[in-house]
């Protein structure tokens, strides 16, 4: 056979077919509603401290359940952030307040403790948007590998992980965070444990299920006759396969999460007070909803609109895929 | 209740000038264009065509049930006289499934799994004519028998999941003709089908023609179907009809060249790939928004005119001396009659040494039974018997095709040479090693990389998710032991072999054609120089003339590599093409083994003899026996004690077929049949495809 | 089919019997612990010593385990520490309040998410299927917190027209009928009933809707579907009799789930409103470690749940006939 050089012509470059594939998302307008409010409140929650105009667990200038938009003035000797209020706080020269010092307002109003809630809800979305994935990816890290095994294998290994699946799937989810929070210390760690405990049998379920599927392919096949172990077939053939709707379940399942760490903090079950969280900021909002229904309602509003912004997310994702 | 447009005489279905097209946010997609046809009345026509000629989106417009942007873009569809487009939705929906009906693939998927058949039979009397219950049941049960379904009291009562595929395509013929239609539409009813079954089918639908008096437009890719069944024939390509004749006129003298072209892509029984070579149609079919000016066949065409034919759109032309048949071309009277190269193409020597041996192989699988009645017969375990006592041989560069239906055990065969599964008993005898009872995982390297395989469905073969070169790379790196830059030359040069461009690379499965994705998955499966490779039904899912494309590419680097190639099919022209020796197997037997000539020609062992009878065969010259076997495959957990063809069997010579199993009989050196029957009285037989004499010569 | 039930129920007994294990590992392995729990952090360790000695804590594990599953069987579920009564008196009523809200809850989920689902499913793609799919992903975007709050400050707070909570102040929703108990209606409660099955069917009939929706869809492409309408059917038969029924095999399977979703569901809106229900229970059980009320709460959770199951996966092999009759 003669010598011959074939030249392979060079290939487009990692990231520019990365952004091509971003760029799909924009045929979907129900995927880029959900992208753009995901993007709000992670915007928010990474500039956080530079955004909010006070400190969300301070109360010692601000006065109890002000009214959203507010303005706040306070006298020379207050001490604002840490030093006297002449030095961070604007002097006022006429009008009502004259003598006094602006020290910004409180847009969407106080709570009972006086803490301005605009401030709590930017640093509760830094919390929310810290927990919520971080568990949600310990999920999938238990749950991928169990369900592709399970899947696979079928046999002995399917029927002991199925049946712990089963096991712990056969509490209804409440019952089951509360059973475990209620027997572990308080505290962030025990929230990500209890929620990787509780979501990672969702998800062996959906990788096994499909796994199930996948493993009939013939490039499966292939790849047994070449003699190729285990752990290749499932990661390298099985999986890659299986991450259109593992993606759109991660998005469904990152809503859930939040929810579930709001819910928590809404029981009283969740992280330690005082830090910002906005299920507990609803729960102590409950009481003066008759008069101060603001208390309450943002968190709800924040919540909702990123839990929102989840599953529409997920819809276009899932558009997308059907569509390829 | 009165019938559309009773005592009308003239044609049944007309298509005047006929353009559909699919709308899509890009642009409107032509599908069909310029689509003519007459039908009248017991007449049958058949539309022959590959993948993407339209001829499904024709019999969709004619039931008008074209989706949501399919719309009919011009002409008309004119039923006994009468322009369809003036109907209203009500007299539409009342002319389905009463004057016009409509059989299509996959039984299975057709009718409802939760209703049972004899309910779904009934709706159609009874909501086109209003009849009662008794009397739809009556009705059914008697088409049932009309259709040749055994039990017909059993069959209404039971639910499609629990008759087999050929019955259900049975029971939906049954349901499309009970309120007798005067137009009946087939598209590919057979396709899903074994082929004794498809035979079976295929002869019944003939006859409820003659009987009824229906008309039938009968779709399909399969030419030798058509020739059996139908009285007219109309050649699609890409959307447009390129020849239009009565059977014999066309058959005989092809005029347009893609029909010549398709012609000399089919493999017939009567040749081998020596006397008559497959030739592939070069190039690909044009995307419906890239169609070429002009002829659509142009740029494939081997006898285009630069001028001529890329100019104007083409019409129809008559053949003059023939009246009823056209052509879209406008050099058909130029264009002779292809002549196929016989005898000049020179066979490659096979080796005298058996590579592969198999002796007295036998795989069962256990079934654990855990219903009440085994529990209280006390034995827990039941034995599938997928393979019995298969011994076979085949020596380097050789061809040897496994022949037979679902259910046969050939899959299972493959499994177990390719270490998915171990043999029970027997061996299996690969490179000096007995390799039978080894696993793949347990396997050395060099024995996995010399015994490889090639899958059937295209689609699947490829991982979507990676890269071609990506794919071959792993190949070559676990097999061949090459690293870096010598890996990638490898895979260019496997690339190049099967003939596929270099920046296919980076392409990924979903941006090849099934052809281009079988090649790849042949490129992987010489990746590591294998000794023997097994095919399983390699080309079935692929169109015909890129089968043939694909089949010759196999066989020049079979030649090149002088590996020995095991060809899973059930396609016997295809076998009779391809292989130096047959081995036929029935229900996890191999009732039949020989050369090529030896199993195609007298003595057969009955089954042989069916299947070939069932074949359909696109040559008018031949003449074939015609046997239909009765019932269904038997269970493979319960097979039938003595021979296991027994109860099919054609030529059953009495009580020892059912209860001896039949010995192995030598009828010459080599060939090997597994009957009862005395071998002189099988020799007598007369031959099932028969050469008839030609009035005039084909040249 | 009688074989596959049989089996079902073994699996859901080796599942309940995990399931206890699981529980009894967690809350009662340790004997200090739960003597701390029930005596309170203040007392003694004498206290706890005799405590645990008379009640049988010093045996050991396993016997302790035969026993506290025997107790189970027999009805007696301790008491609570924090009701003051024995468990038996307080779970039972509690476990009623919440399953009226759940029939309530089904009753008016059942009918409005089959229907949506089944006109969005049926007209894919259209404006139609538009909305009520962008309705259903709203609505579970909410979760309950968040809406019984919203709900609460327009309903009360705005128009006044319901009640803040829901104490049953009127009495027991249910009262008896010619002495038949539970049947006549206390229409007194009704308002009190309004704000936290609305908020339950809020969040509860999108999911219901979408997965109806996307089994009719998949009906609707398939093969029969074609067949029955070029058999000239009448497009009502072609829905009704074809479409639905397999249609509405799997949303019939998840609505018997939903009573799993309901029982958990419920925490949050009966905390809420101060509903006197089995959440509700069971929340106060936690936050006050009363460790009985917590395992018989768990038990009879994870009973409910496992028996909706069963039935669940029962109901769709014997409705599928593919799966029936093989």
């Amino acid at each position: 056979m003669a010598e011959t050089t074939i030249v392979l012509p060079p290939r487009i470059g990692f990231l520019t077919r990365f952004w091509r594939k971003v760029a799909l998302l924009r045929e979907s307008k129900v995927g880029m509603i959900g992208a753009a409010l995901v993007g709000f409140w992670v915007f928010c929650a990474i500039f956080a401290p530079l955004l909010s105009p006070f400190d969300p667990n301070n109360d010692n200038f601000t006065p109890v359940h002000a009214v959203p938009g507010a303005e706040i003035y306070v006298d020379a000797g207050v001490i604002v952030r840490g030093v006297p209020a002449p030095e961070t706080c604007e002097l006022v020269e006429e009008g009502e307040q004259a003598g006094r010092y602006y020290c910004g307002t409180v847009w969407l109003g106080t709570d009972k403790n006086g803490r301005d809630i605009l401030s709590r809800i930017l640093w509760g979305a830094q919390r929310v948007l810290i927990y919520a994935p971080i568990a949600t990816l310990c999920a999938y890290l238990v749950g991928i590998p169990m369900g592709l095994l399970a899947g696979y294998l079928r046999g002995r290994v399917d029927d002991i992980l199925s049946f712990v699946a089963n096991v712990i799937l056969s509490f209804p989810v409440m019952v089951l965070y509360v059973l475990i929070i209620a027997t572990m210390p308080k505290g962030g760690f025990t929230v990500i444990a209890a929620v990787v405990f509780a979501s990672s049998p969702g998800v062996f379920r959906i990788v096994r299920g499909l796994t199930l599927d996948l493993r009939t392919r013939e490039y499966v096949y292939a790849a047994e006759t070449r003699g190729e172990s285990i752990w290749y077939i499932i990661l390298v053939e099985i999986l890659p396969n299986a991450r259109g709707p593992l993606i759109v379940d991660a998005m469904l399942r990152l809503g859930y999460v939040t929810i579930t760490i709001g819910t928590l903090g809404f029981l009283g079950l969740g992280l330690p007070p005082p830090d910002a969280d906005w299920g507990q900021m609803i729960a102590s909002g409950r009481e003066a909803l008759q008069e101060h229904a603001n208390v309450a309602l943002f968190p709800c509003l924040a919540i909702s609109s990123l839990v929102l912004g989840f599953n529409l997310l997920a819809d276009g994702l899932r558009e997308i895929s059907l569509r390829d | 209740m009165a019938r559309f447009q009773e005592g009308w005489t003239g044609p049944v279905l007309e298509c005047r000038d006929l353009s559909i097209s699919y709308m899509t946010r890009a642009a409107d997609i032509p599908a069909v264009v310029d689509f003519n046809l007459k039908l009248t009345r017991g007449e049958t026509v058949g539309l022959v065509g590959e993948s993407g000629c339209g001829k499904t989106t024709v019999a969709m417009a004619i039931m008008r049930y074209l989706g949501h942007n399919g719309r009919i873009a011009g002409g008309q569809i004119i039923y006994k006289g009468v322009d369809m487009a003036t109907l209203s939705h009500e007299q539409i929906r009342q002319l389905r499934g009463s004057e016009i009906a409509m059989v299509y693939q996959e039984p299975m998927a057709a009718l409802n799994p939760s209703m049972k058949c004899g309910k779904q039979l009934m709706e159609v009397p009874i909501f086109h004519e209003g009849v009662s219950e008794k009397e739809a049941w009556d009705r059914s049960v008697a088409l049932l028998h009309d259709v040749k379904l055994p039990d017909p009291e059993r069959v209404m009562n039971s639910f499609p999941h629990q008759i087999s595929g050929g019955q259900q395509q049975r029971v939906v013929i049954a349901m499309a003709l009970l309120s007798r239609p005067s137009l009946l539409l087939l598209d590919e009813p057979t396709t899903a089908l074994d082929v004794t079954v498809e035979a079976g089918i295929v002869e019944l639908i003939a006859e409820l023609a003659r009987k009824l008096d229906t008309s039938m437009m009968y779709i399909s890719h399969n030419l030798g179907l058509i020739l059996e069944t139908c009285d007219r024939i109309c050649v699609m390509y890409s959307g447009e009809a390129v020849e239009e004749g009565t059977v014999e006129e066309v058959f005989d003298q092809m005029r347009h060249p893609y029909t010549q072209g398709l012609f000399g892509a089919i493999p017939l029984p009567t040749a081998d790939k020596n006397a008559r070579p497959l030739t592939a149609i070069r190039g690909q079919l044009p995307l419906p928004h890239e169609r070429p000016p002009g002829c659509n066949f142009g740029p494939r065409c081997d006898h285009f005119q630069k001028g001529r034919c890329d100019g104007q759109a083409i019409p129809m032309l008559p053949v003059t001396g023939e009246p009823g048949h056209e052509v879209r071309c406008v050099r058909w009277n130029e264009i002779g009659q292809p002549v196929y190269a016989g005898g000049t193409r020179k066979s490659w020597e096979i080796g005298t040494e058996p590579v592969l041996t198999v002796d007295r192989m036998k795989k069962y699988y256990e079934l654990r039974d855990s219903s009440l009645a085994a529990m209280v017969r006390g034995r827990r375990n039941r034995y599938v018997k997928a393979n019995e006592k298969i011994s076979f041989m085949a020596r380097a560069a050789e061809t040897v095709a496994i022949v037979g239906e679902s259910g046969c055990g050939k899959s299972t065969f493959a499994k177990v040479l390719m270490g998915l599964e171990t043999a029970t008993e027997g061996r299996v005898e690969f490179r000096g090693k007995d390799i039978g009872a080894v696993p793949v995982q347990k396997r050395k390297r060099e024995d996995v990389r010399a015994m490889q395989m090639i899958f059937q469905n295209p689609f699947d073969t490829l991982n979507p998710s990676h890269t071609v070169g990506g794919q071959l790379s792993r190949v070559i790196r676990k097999f061949g032991g090459v690293q870096g830059d010598e890996v990638r030359r490898r895979v260019l040069e496997l690339l190049d072999i099967v003939k596929l461009p270099a920046d296919f690379y980076y392409r990924r499965p979903r941006q090849l054609s099934g052809g281009q994705k079988q090649r790849v998955g042949i490129a992987r499966a010489f990746a590591g120089n294998p000794t023997v490779v097994v095919a399983d039904e390699p080309v079935s899912a692929l169109d015909v003339s890129v089968a043939a494309a694909v089949t010759g590419l196999l066989m020049e680097i079979q030649r090149t590599y002088r590996t020995t190639l095991l060809f899973i099919s059930h396609d016997l022209s295809l076998v009779r093409y391809l292989a130096d020796r047959v081995v036929v197997m029935y229900l996890g037997h191999i009732v039949e083994q020989g050369t090529t000539d030896e199993v195609f020609s007298p003595p057969y062992h009955p089954y042989t003899e069916a299947l070939l009878s069932a074949v359909p065969i696109a040559d008018t010259s031949i003449e074939k026996k015609r046997i239909i076997l009765e019932g269904n495959l038997p269970s493979v957990i319960n097979p039938p004690k003595g021979c296991p063809f027994h109860t099919r069997c054609q030529r059953k010579i009495g009580e020892i077929c059912e209860t001896e199993p039949p010995p192995e009989v030598e009828a010459s050196p080599g060939h090997m049949i597994l009957c009862h029957i005395p071998i002189e009285a099988l020799r007598a037989v007369e031959p099932v495809i028969v050469q008839k004499e030609k009035a005039t010569a084909a040249e | 089919m009688l074989i596959f039930i049989v089996r079902r129920l073994g699996s859901m007994l080796l599942v309940m019997i995990a399931v206890s294990l699981l529980i009894f590992i967690v809350l009662e392995a340790q004997p200090g612990q739960v003597a701390t729990k029930v005596l309170g952090p203040y007392s003694s360790q004498e206290q706890r010593d005799i405590w645990m000695e008379k009640n049988g804590y010093s045996r050991p594990i396993h016997e302790r385990y035969v026993t506290w599953i025997g107790n189970f069987f027999t009805g007696d579920l301790g008491k609570s520490t924090r009701f003051k009564q024995p468990v038996n008196d307080i779970l039972w009523p509690r476990l009623g309040n919440t399953a009226l809200l759940a029939l309530l809850t089904m009753m008016l989920v059942v009918p409005i998410s089959l229907t949506l689902g089944v006109l969005a499913g049926m007209r894919e793609g259209s404006s139609t299927d538009r909305s009520i799919s962008f309705l259903s992903i709203f609505t579970t975007s909410v979760p309950e917190m968040a809406s019984a709050p919203m709900l609460a400050a327009v309903f009360l707070s705005l128009l006044g027209w319901l009640p803040g909570t829901s104490g049953f102040s009127y009495g027991h929703p249910l009262q008896s009928l010619d002495g038949f108990p539970w049947i006549g209606i206390n229409w007194q409660t009704v308002p009190e009933l309004v704000m936290p099955v609305l908020v339950l069917v809020l969040y509860d009939f999108g999911y219901v809707t979408r997965m109806t929706r996307a089994s009719m869809a998949e009906v609707m492409q398939t093969h029969y579907i074609r067949t029955a309408v070029l058999k000239g059917l009448p497009y009502k038969r072609v829905i009704v009799k074809h479409a639905l029924r397999n249609a509405l095999i799997a949303p019939f399977t998840i609505i018997m789930l939903q009573i799993n979703w309901l029982l958990s569901g419920v925490i949050v809106t009966e905390y809420f409103f101060a509903y006197k229900g089995f959440g509700a229970l069971l929340l106060e059980a936690a936050l006050n470690q009363d460790i009985f009320v917590i395992e018989a709460c768990a038990m009879v959770a994870v009973f409910v749940s496992v028996t909706t199951q069963t039935l669940s996966d029962v109901a769709y092999t014997y409705l599928n006939p593919r799966i029936r009759f093989s």
